[in-house]
């Protein structure tokens, strides 16, 4: 008995974790698909599931699960296999440290933003593999810019959000949301919203999302790095595109958005949570169709010329400021 | 003026190894049909390029020499398949021009008005693609190509009222035309121009008050006047370039010596002046079409009887070149009779393929991504290219 409870107590909550997060980020992909169609003055999925296609994301998983599974002769076969993997991990493990609530977290790490961001830039990795073991010369072009461009956009990422951190004093998330209980950061004055603009931007850059979606490319590289993959394995990398952003969206919330702040009882912490998130995420889709994207040079040259002094520069005023008021929080 | 146009490639010194050959195409998203790259990169940079065309070679002239002038025209659609109204209209005028057939009054007025709009049409479909090649199918590009396709989409229908068919139309005859308008038809197609109109000054405020659209498009591309000249393109490269030549000026067709427009000519030569100049184009093609509208004369629409037989059209011997402004530059045709049904040999001079040899020199120095702006603001329709 003590055996299952062991179980339960520890396999339990990962497993409810995992699971909810990836029908979440399931039915993304639907509200995606629906906001773009809207955007385009088109209808989107609707005859999977009348009416407006709410079985279509499951449709779509079973469709590349029944899918041939290909791997390219000149492929390194075993990284190419694992590839996919590598790169979902680190996805999901992001959410370990996010916390949902007041005490609604996996681990309440007190260097729990430090950990997210770690894990968050560990994504490169699968990429790059992604990039190699296909034995592809898209594939290998989308790879070297994947590299170029995440390694150039963690910088300013970070330094941002180590914005709220100063601001703070504490790299533990609770605390962060905790300190904005009065105003959320987003709402400071100035420094709040050119913050919060630098880490929307950044965010957006650092996941090779459009603007900044040099890696996947279609109308150069076809499909970047995921060029060969097809099945369930290229399931697993679209899959943890949507788990990353969405854990980026979650980490803006924490950050900007004072968490699961709002409005009503405290059991509605999640709720308000999530529905920021997805806010959030719903932003980061409007860019998404509606900008065209920039060149390799360029975003190289917005990062280091404009991102990184900019972000250096708010870092120290927001310092400069936490001075002057007296103290860390 | 440079003596030859040899092929442009550039040397940054890495050498051998460090190089590698891509292959864009004929399967590629923004071949714009089958066009094939090999370009040589030395990282993302292009050093070198190889064009291979003739992927979608169908024998048109040969078609054209083993046809007769009844049946051509329609097949003559499908080398520009884009702007199959003007396609058509250049191999009838070739005919006409070598049998000194006469067109009737009406009929010349409604050839401007279906080449007007279909010009826009093709522009229409240009400014999707040319977005999507740079936004890509799953961002803002395809956000674009969408909102485009839902204008062409109202042409097509105002000709598919017209003709009955929606991409190939068999409009015109030699000696005329082979439909006149429904009825309706004029005051639909006055408000689809200007419901164009008003979406074209959306779709000017979405692009060019996006910093990332100039920034991909502002010096990128450069194609001097006389490059241009040397290598022989036209149509809205040439104008984008600072040479004001239209067919429709220079050498009017069709009763455009009746009508007033304007030659848009921008002179910096990148894509953003080639777009500039095809936003204008926009404008000029409603006003001509609404200037037939509004003067479109009663009368006969052919000076020929309808189609009975696909013998009843005999040329005299001699040989001609007709030549038409199309959407995408100077289309002509080259036609020898022997005094039969069906001319001795036929060549088009495809706008396209002329336009597209300026590729080869342009691309060295620019970026991979540049490569699909580029050719994407070229505006290559592959069935004429190869024919």
């Amino acid at each position: 008995m003590t055996a299952v409870g062991w179980i339960l107590g520890t396999i339990g909550p990962p497993f409810l974790l995992l699971n909810g997060v990836l029908i979440l980020v399931t039915y993304l992909t639907l509200l995606e698909r629906k906001f773009a169609a809207r955007l385009q003055s088109r209808v989107g999925p609707y005859e999977v599931g009348r009416p407006h296609g709410w079985l279509q994301p499951v449709a779509d998983g079973l469709k590349l699960l029944l899918k041939e599974d290909i791997v390219p002769t000149a492929a390194d076969r075993a990284v190419y296999n694992l590839a996919p993997i590598v790169f979902l991990v680190p996805a999901f493990l992001m959410y370990a440290a996010i916390p949902f609530a007041p005490r609604l977290a996996l681990a309440d790490l007190d260097l729990g933003l430090l950990f997210v961001l770690a894990v968050s830039s560990l994504e490169v990795v699968g990429l790059f593999m992604c990039g190699w073991g296909s034995n592809n010369k898209y594939a290998l072009l989308s790879a070297m810019r994947a590299v170029n461009q995440i390694i150039s956009y963690e910088v300013p990422f970070i330094l941002v959000a180590l914005v709220p951190v100063v601001l703070t004093g504490s790299l533990r998330l609770q605390t962060i949301v905790d300190a904005q209980a009065g105003l959320w950061f987003v709402a400071w004055p100035v420094l709040g919203q050119v913050a919060f603009a630098a880490f929307v931007v950044t965010a957006l850059a650092s996941e090779n999302r459009i603007p900044f979606d040099i890696v996947e490319a279609e109308s150069e590289l076809v499909a970047g790095f995921r060029v060969e993959y097809s099945g369930m394995k290229f399931g697993l990398i679209q899959l943890a595109e949507f788990v990353h952003l969405f854990g980026v969206a979650c980490l803006g919330t924490l950050l900007f958005l004072g968490g699961w702040r709002g409005p009503g009882p405290a059991f509605l912490g999640p709720v308000w949570f999530v529905g920021k998130a997805v806010v959030l995420f719903t932003g980061i889709i409007w860019v998404r169709w509606s900008f065209i994207r920039i060149r390799v040079d360029q975003i190289l040259a917005l990062s280091w010329k404009v991102l990184l002094p900019a972000a250096v520069v708010l870092l120290l005023a927001t310092a400069a400021f936490v001075v002057a008021r007296g103290g860390g929080g | 003026m440079p003596e030859t146009a040899e092929r442009t490639t550039l040397d940054y010194g890495y050498g051998g190894s460090e190089r590698l050959v891509m292959n864009m195409g004929p399967q590629h998203p923004s071949a714009h049909g089958v066009f094939r790259m090999i370009l040589t990169l030395e990282g993302e940079t292009i050093v070198g390029v190889d064009p291979v065309i003739g992927y979608l070679h169908r024998c048109h002239e040969k078609l054209g020499e083993s046809l007769t002038y009844v049946q051509y025209p329609s097949i003559a659609s499908k080398t520009d398949y884009v702007s199959a109204m003007t396609a058509e209209l250049c191999y009838v005028r070739a005919a006409e021009q070598l049998g000194q057939i006469e067109v009737p009054r009406r009929a010349r007025y409604l050839r401007v008005g279906v080449a007007e709009l279909q010009r826009v049409a093709s522009h229409l479909l240009w400014l999707g693609t040319w977005c999507m090649d740079m936004g890509g199918a799953l961002g803002g590009g395809a956000t674009m190509f969408l909102y485009c396709f839902r204008e062409r989409e109202m042409i097509l229908d105002l000709f598919e009222a017209l003709t009955g068919a929606r991409l190939l139309y068999g409009f015109h005859q030699v000696g005329g035309t082979r439909y006149d308008l429904p009825a309706g038809w004029t005051v639909r197609c006055a408000e689809t121009l200007a419901h164009i109109q008003r979406r074209l000054l959306e779709y000017e405020a979405l692009l060019e008050g996006n910093a990332i659209f100039l920034a991909r498009t502002r010096g990128v591309g450069v194609i001097s006047p006389a490059l241009a000249q040397e290598v022989g393109v036209s149509g809205p490269l040439l104008r984008g370039s600072g040479i004001a030549h239209d067919i429709r000026r220079v050498e009017p067709y069709s009763g455009y010596d009746e009508l007033g427009f304007e030659v848009p000519v921008e002179s910096a030569g990148d894509c953003l002046a080639r777009y500039r100049v095809r936003m204008q184009e926009f404008r000029q093609s409603a006003r001509i079409v609404r200037q037939v509208l509004d003067g479109l004369p009663d009368g006969p629409i052919s000076s020929r009887p309808g189609v009975k037989s696909v013998a009843q059209v005999k040329l005299p011997k001699g040989e001609t070149y007709a030549r038409i402004e199309g959407p995408r530059g100077e289309v002509g045709i080259y036609l020898v009779s022997d005094g039969a049904t069906k001319p001795y040999r036929m060549k088009w001079r495809g706008a396209s393929f002329s336009n597209l040899a300026v590729a080869g020199h342009i691309l060295p120095g620019h970026k991979v991504a540049d490569a699909v702006a580029i050719l994407g603001s070229i505006d290559p329709v592959f069935g004429e290219v190869d024919r």
